[in-house]
């Protein structure tokens, strides 16, 4: 496959990116998105340049390190996956793509497509936690009953890799899904019920001390998660601060 | 409670009340007007009635006005916020593969909305201040048929209208669904919330067009 790639090149946060177009060729259908920016990059040092610094780690869609808003949505168009799950089969021989960074207020670029989400780090800080002894005598978790359906939606919750595709898509940079979920996936379980009022209202805290935007429901978050996670999980964050505020 | 309206969780669900109490005005609003379709006097004494009534006139009118401007302040303040969030421009965006173009666009539908307003107190609600609490003219009970007949005469505001109530229905068919979201409902309720919103969102705005359209062609 031959393909022209506009990339956003920006060298650090104080200075100002752009789209740079590279034409490369030789692309197999059968490699997987970063492995055909890795050609790029490859092309790049042999040419004596600065090759494109992008985030990636496991490459298997569980650690959520991968960004990348490809062709006008976050880890490209196919639905539920990590953009190292994206293979180049998606794209035609000759088409152009755009590849930039998640772009937010609270997700500053730190160079080219790679930026900061250590914003979601300090939001799980705040409450993303249970507090249990673990002194060795821990209660065997299976030990205490949990309704089905309860310990279903904590686990979708609990899908949450928190790569940032969310904020990436929502027209108004909104953390909600990820906070949504993290408050979900503890709330739901009877070991999580205890610190819930103080969980819920700490992380909706540090979420607008962040600069994360308002959730208007567009419900793109939900569509572009590559977890899947449902907008039901915002509706419940709702609840858990509605309730926690009128108990205070 | 003071904190929590700050959040931005708070302002969402002051948002989503404030459109929830609108929309209940709107529904009355739609319940009274349609009778002048097929009752000429049901339609003068109800509107004689909320015309006249002290609590109508006095507090829900006033904490109606609020309401409005409550929600259309709230609106530009959230949207000028979330533009500061979002920060730059993505030199490509394909927002039509993940969300709906009224979910998108309640910003401008709220201002065609904002628009059709002012049109509609210079109409009616400008008029009736002045008839009745400058002027000071003699209560008349069967008035209120002849104005809305009258003003519906012009094809030019009965399009202009027309065309509003279109825009309304866009705005509508995200913000009723997404009101309750905000609200917390549970996802047992998506189903009929969906429904709920569907038949609102068409249906008013659609029998206000009716209204309008029916006065013009047999008047």
């Amino acid at each position: 496959m031959k393909l022209t790639l506009k990339i956003w090149r920006q060298k650090n946060f104080d200075t100002k990116g752009s789209i740079v177009n590279y034409e490369i060729d030789n692309i197999s259908p059968d490699m997987s998105f970063l492995e055909m920016l890795d050609v790029l990059n490859a092309d790049l040092i042999l040419r004596d340049e600065d090759p494109v610094s992008f985030d990636h780690d496991c490459r298997e869609g569980i650690c959520g390190s991968c960004s990348l808003f490809i062709n006008g949505q976050a880890h490209g168009p196919d639905r539920r996956i990590t953009t190292c799950q994206l293979h180049m089969r998606k794209f035609k021989d000759g088409d152009t793509i755009y590849i930039e960074p998640f772009r937010a207020k609270a997700f500053p670029v730190i160079k080219d497509l790679v930026v900061d989400r250590s914003a979601f780090d300090r939001i799980q800080q705040s409450g993303g936690y249970i507090s249990i002894n673990t002194s060795g005598n821990t209660q065997d978790a299976n030990s205490i009953p949990i309704n089905k359906d309860d310990a279903d939606d904590a686990f979708d919750a609990a899908t949450c890799i928190g790569c940032g595709a969310c904020v990436a898509t929502c027209k108004n940079s909104s953390a909600m899904l990820f906070v949504g979920a993290k408050v979900s996936q503890y709330s739901l379980l009877p070991q999580g019920q205890t610190e819930a009022s103080r969980r819920v209202t700490n992380m909706v805290n540090q979420m607008d001390l962040e600069g994360f935007g308002n959730c208007s429901n567009t419900g793109a978050c939900e569509v572009e998660c590559p977890k899947g996670i449902s907008l039901d999980n915002i509706a419940r964050m709702n609840r858990e601060l509605i309730r926690a505020s009128i108990n205070k | 409670m003071k904190n929590f309206l700050f959040t931005s969780i708070g302002k969402k669900v002051s948002m989503a009340l404030s459109a929830i109490f609108l929309m209940i005005f709107l529904l009355q609003h739609f319940l009274i007007n349609i009778t002048s379709v097929f009752s000429e006097s049901l339609f003068n004494w109800l509107s004689h009635f909320m015309g006249t009534n002290p609590l109508v006139q006095f507090i829900l009118q006033p904490v109606l006005i609020a309401g409005v401007i409550f929600h259309f302040v709230m609106g530009f303040y959230l949207e000028i916020q979330n533009r500061r969030a979002t920060k730059y421009e993505y030199q490509k965006e394909r927002g039509g593969a993940n969300s709906t173009w009224m979910s998108r666009n309640m910003i401008w539908s709220g201002l065609v909305i904002l628009s059709f307003l002012v049109l509609h107190f210079i109409d009616f609600w400008i008029p009736e201040m002045n008839y009745k609490y400058v002027e000071f003219l003699p209560d008349d009970p069967d008035r209120y048929y002849e104005e809305l007949v009258h003003k519906f005469e012009n094809p030019f505001r009965v399009s202009l209208y027309c065309a509003s109530f279109v825009l309304l229905a866009l705005h509508l068919l995200h913000g009723f669904s997404s009101a309750l979201k905000s609200m917390g409902t549970n996802k047992s309720y998506a189903s009929s919330v969906k429904n709920l919103s569907l038949v609102y969102s068409i249906g008013i705005p659609a029998g206000f067009c009716f209204i309008a359209i029916f006065h013009y062609i047999f008047h």
